[in-house]
């Protein structure tokens, strides 16, 4: 076996992991990456969208401004995400 | 037994090019991410509404092309300012 393995082994103890286990845990970190990320920027949308004077509590109607809000930020980036992959293809079909 | 039937360097190879893949995947939800959030202070007028309406949406994606067309604007603009400047 080549020394491809050995470079993800270190930690894995007993000898090295196969590259599909590893290409499979790396395909999840990315997915809980991307989460975060959009968790994280969702907050800051909507907080702004919707908190005017930070209060005691978050009353009823920014509570429902944020629940439409994340609605709204996730429609958005699923616009967002198809049209940014057809200009992609467009541009591939041009070259 | 192998399922793959490929020879260590192939399978490097493979292993590799997956590599990529998901990293070229990852670039691109990297890109949305960022999109997104700088489009909707672009196109969301005010507080959220109860749907997407039309203007809208045709707004987000007006959105990024000019996005990626005012980058490749600055980068062959920025191009010629440096070759110009290197003489």
């Amino acid at each position: 076996m080549d020394g491809f393995g050995s470079d993800f082994s270190s930690g894995a103890g007993s000898g090295k992991m196969d590259t599909g286990t590893i290409m499979e845990q790396v395909k999840v970190q990315i997915a809980v990456a991307n989460a975060q990320e959009l968790l994280q920027r969702m907050t800051d949308k909507c907080f702004k969208k919707c908190i005017g004077k930070p209060g005691g509590t978050l009353d009823n109607s920014e509570q429902k401004c944020i629940a439409m809000c994340m609605d709204r930020y996730m429609d958005a980036w699923n616009t967002v995400s198809r049209a940014y992959n057809s200009r992609l293809q467009r541009e591939r079909a041009r070259i | 037994m192998d399922g793959f039937d490929l020879n260590s360097s192939e399978k490097a190879d493979a292993s590799e090019l997956q590599r990529m893949i998901e990293q070229q995947k990852a670039q691109f939800q990297a890109q949305v991410h960022n999109f997104t959030d700088v489009c909707l202070d672009k196109c969301m007028e005010g507080s959220p509404s109860s749907k997407i309406d039309s203007r809208t949406e045709a707004c987000l994606v007006s959105c990024v092309d000019r996005f990626i067309d005012t980058t490749l604007s600055i980068t062959n603009r920025f191009t010629q300012m440096v070759q110009k400047g290197a003489h």
